[in-house]
């Protein structure tokens, strides 16, 4: 079972992972009263359980300067909905901006159980496979080293204006999903996918968490 | 160590019986009878064979009921596997401890095999007896000067202790072991590991006395976390070197998820090593120079690094190397600078690598190799250009003018030189409890030169080119700080 990505972030913001500020709103007015509260400009994303691959469905708008660019955005976004999608609502978040992208996340390997993982993000992650895993539960010492193992070593420094990346508070993320996996046996997996770093912070801006309905 | 390990009857035995014994010498059971007498057992051999007889001078017993009560610790197994539960009942109602099962047809044979395989380890269970094997190669243990095995070959004594899950690997390891002169403690076959597993030859390492550091094979883990959990427990106390063969099963078919993609191949397999502070290789040789080099080298304190070289090139190359990894090649101290300039002409390169490019005298390598390592913002070195002379000396004395026109005295003086240069990296490291590796490719190419003869005299390893030796130096500094870390470093750091 696929939490929302708003249920994903809620999980990972009660361990103490950073997420934007962001709203649910089931409508256009509620999308506009939320875009309020957190702030413009906004990005908004067609949330629910059943979602998966929302850009290239055209279902994120980013960049939402005002009330009328919201409200229209939200009209859209909910009528573009399909059965599917199990719908809860648009989800209304604070712009977040960042040149750097982290990928971490959970996964249950079949040898080795829970482990976490930490990786350079963004669209080429996959391909570039610049990544770290340790088996959970992990410690400050071993995410530190998790950093350590990244190659790509050049993009935690200051990069193009940016701040350092904050390895302590990277760290505290890595630990963060370490003990939730280490409670929650009924989580299969979590991607946090993109971590942007923002003012050398790491902000989880997107979250998708898939849990074992099965009961456990 | 308070009470003596359970796995000492198998490494330790107060003595051995062959079962199956053959006088046929192309046959491993008369291999294996060979072997534990060419290697010089010291304790009690016995061999078995239903027709009796005598094999290399030992008289066959035709039944393990004519064994002496309390003869044999360990029985190497060469009899087929129907004959082998009513073999071991017997031989553990004459005292044996152990079995080395080298018996194939086990659980690599199929469905038979498998309930063959269970019927054995139900039996040692019962019986409480060590089950090693089936299907492995053997066990070398030379602080018992016991090779029991069934190929060779029988490894210089030293401080690196093997477990494989692959028997040609066994043989790998102590093959370069016998080439490098740096030698082995225990090794071990695991062969079907059906109840010894790796991990259990890695606690027992542990605990070794003779052993400074573990070396292993590794294809599948059939348990990995619990792998971990213990891998982890040995690893603090003693360095771990991991070789493995064949990607994880794991990762590629949970791909639903970005992080289960990314977990494909073996990279859950890496960090859980990092994790557990075992130190990876991928190479038959970056493993077993890693495992030598813990085990003949002090952990260096830090990263930092000198490169001590009499020519240029390699010194260049070297500082490459270091620059790349996460050593750290630093800029020479002033006063380091000013202590050399002392014993040099002054076009020596003033910086790091030292190159002392020709301006060397008799005593200047020693002299300032000491200065380097004596500094204490230098944790570690690594020294080139041993063994040119011996090299030129070498050709002299093969060539036809001499002994005369001055050769002989020349050669004697260079040979003696590189000896003693050797030495003093020996010594200074022992002195100031620093690394100080020694590459050349003459380790190889001519390793009777002086140089490299006298590194292995010295007990060291004289790694064959000095990328090598910065791979392995980055070993130790990692393991150092993984170590640090956690406050694990041992109070008394030294070569073992």
């Amino acid at each position: 079972m696929t939490l929302s990505e708003h249920d994903s972030k809620m999980l990972l913001a009660q361990r103490g992972v950073p997420v934007p500020a962001e709203r649910l709103a089931i409508d256009a007015a509620g999308a506009v009263d939320g875009a309020r509260i957190v702030g413009f400009p906004v990005a908004l994303k067609l949330c629910g359980t059943g979602i998966a691959h929302k850009t290239e469905r055209g279902l994120v708008r980013l960049g939402l300067a005002d009330d009328d660019a919201v409200a229209r955005a939200a009209t859209e976004l909910l009528a573009a909905a399909e059965p599917d999608d199990d719908v809860q609502g648009v989800l209304v978040a604070a712009m977040v901006k960042g040149n750097r992208e982290l990928i971490a996340g959970v996964h249950r390997d079949p040898q080795f159980g829970p482990c976490v993982m930490l990786g350079i993000g963004g669209i080429f992650a996959e391909a570039i496979a610049d990544v770290a895993f340790r088996l959970v539960p992990i410690s400050e010492i071993d995410a530190g080293e998790m950093l350590d193992d990244l190659s790509t070593q050049a993009l935690l420094a200051s990069f193009r204006g940016e701040p350092p990346v904050d390895r302590d508070a990277v760290a505290r993320v890595l630990v963060a999903l370490s003990q939730l996996a280490q409670d929650r046996p009924d989580i299969v997996s979590v991607d946090v996918n993109p971590l942007i770093v923002v003012d050398g912070l790491p902000v989880a801006v997107d979250a998708l968490v898939v849990v074992d309905g099965s009961g456990r | 160590m308070t009470a003596r390990h359970r796995l000492a009857s198998l490494f330790e035995p107060s003595g051995v019986v062959v079962a199956g014994a053959s006088s046929h010498p192309g046959k491993f059971g008369f291999v294996a009878l060979h072997n534990i007498l060419a290697s010089g057992y010291q304790g009690r051999v016995f061999a078995t064979n239903r027709d009796g007889g005598e094999v290399l001078g030992v008289a066959l017993l035709t039944s393990i009921d004519e064994l002496p009560h309390g003869g044999a610790e360990l029985v190497f197994v060469c009899t087929p596997p129907g004959a082998n539960l009513e073999l071991l009942r017997a031989c553990a109602a004459r005292g044996v401890k152990a079995a080395f099962v080298t018996t194939a047809g086990y659980g690599e044979a199929g469905d038979d095999g498998r309930r063959a395989e269970a019927e054995l380890v139900a039996l040692c269970n019962e019986l409480d007896m060590v089950l090693a094997g089936p299907n492995g190669q053997g066990v070398v243990s030379t602080p018992a000067s016991m090779c029991a095995q069934i190929v060779a070959p029988y490894p210089p004594a030293g401080r690196i202790a093997v477990a494989s899950q692959s028997g040609n690997f066994v043989s790998s390891f102590l093959n370069v072991a016998s080439q490098t002169g740096v030698g082995i403690s225990r090794a071990v076959s695991a062969g079907n590991a059906a109840a010894t597993s790796i991990a259990d030859y890695l606690e027992y390492f542990a605990d070794d006395p003779e052993t400074a550091v573990s070396l292993v094979y590794v294809e599948g883990l059939p348990d990995g976390r619990a792998f971990f959990d213990r891998l982890a427990a040995v690893a603090a106390q003693k360095p771990v070197v991991v070789l493995k063969g064949g990607a994880t099963a794991g990762g590629q078919h949970a791909a639903a998820s970005h992080t289960g993609a990314l977990a494909a191949d073996d990279r859950v397999f890496d960090g859980m090593c990092r994790q557990a502070g075992a130190i990876r290789a991928d190479t038959v040789e970056a493993a077993f120079e890693a495992a030598a080099t813990f085990a003949t080298q002090p952990l260096p304190r830090g990263p930092r690094t000198v490169v001590l070289t009499t020519a240029g090139g390699w010194g260049v190359v070297t500082a490459d190397a270091i620059t790349r990894s996460s050593l750290e090649l630093i800029a020479l101290p002033d006063d380091l600078k000013e202590a050399i300039d002392a014993h040099l002409p002054p076009r020596w390169s003033k910086s790091n690598p030292v190159d002392l490019a020709g301006g060397e005298t008799r005593d200047t390598v020693p002299d300032v190799m000491r200065l380097v390592a004596t500094h204490p913002d230098v944790d570690a070195i690594v020294y080139l250009g041993l063994g040119i002379q011996s090299n030129q000396a070498r050709f002299m004395r093969e060539s036809r003018f001499y002994p005369d026109h001055g050769l002989e005295r020349i050669v004697a003086y260079h040979e003696r030189q590189d000896a003693r240069f050797a030495q003093a990296a020996a010594e200074i490291s022992d002195e100031t409890g620093k690394p100080i590796l020694t590459a050349t490719e003459l380790a190889v190419a001519f390793p009777d030169n002086a140089g490299p003869a006298a590194v292995r005299a010295s007990g060291r390893l004289c790694y064959a080119s000095a990328n090598r030796a910065v791979a392995a130096l980055e070993h130790l500094a990692r393991h150092a700080r993984w170590l640090d870390r956690r406050g694990l470093r041992p109070e008394r750091q030294g070569a073992g």
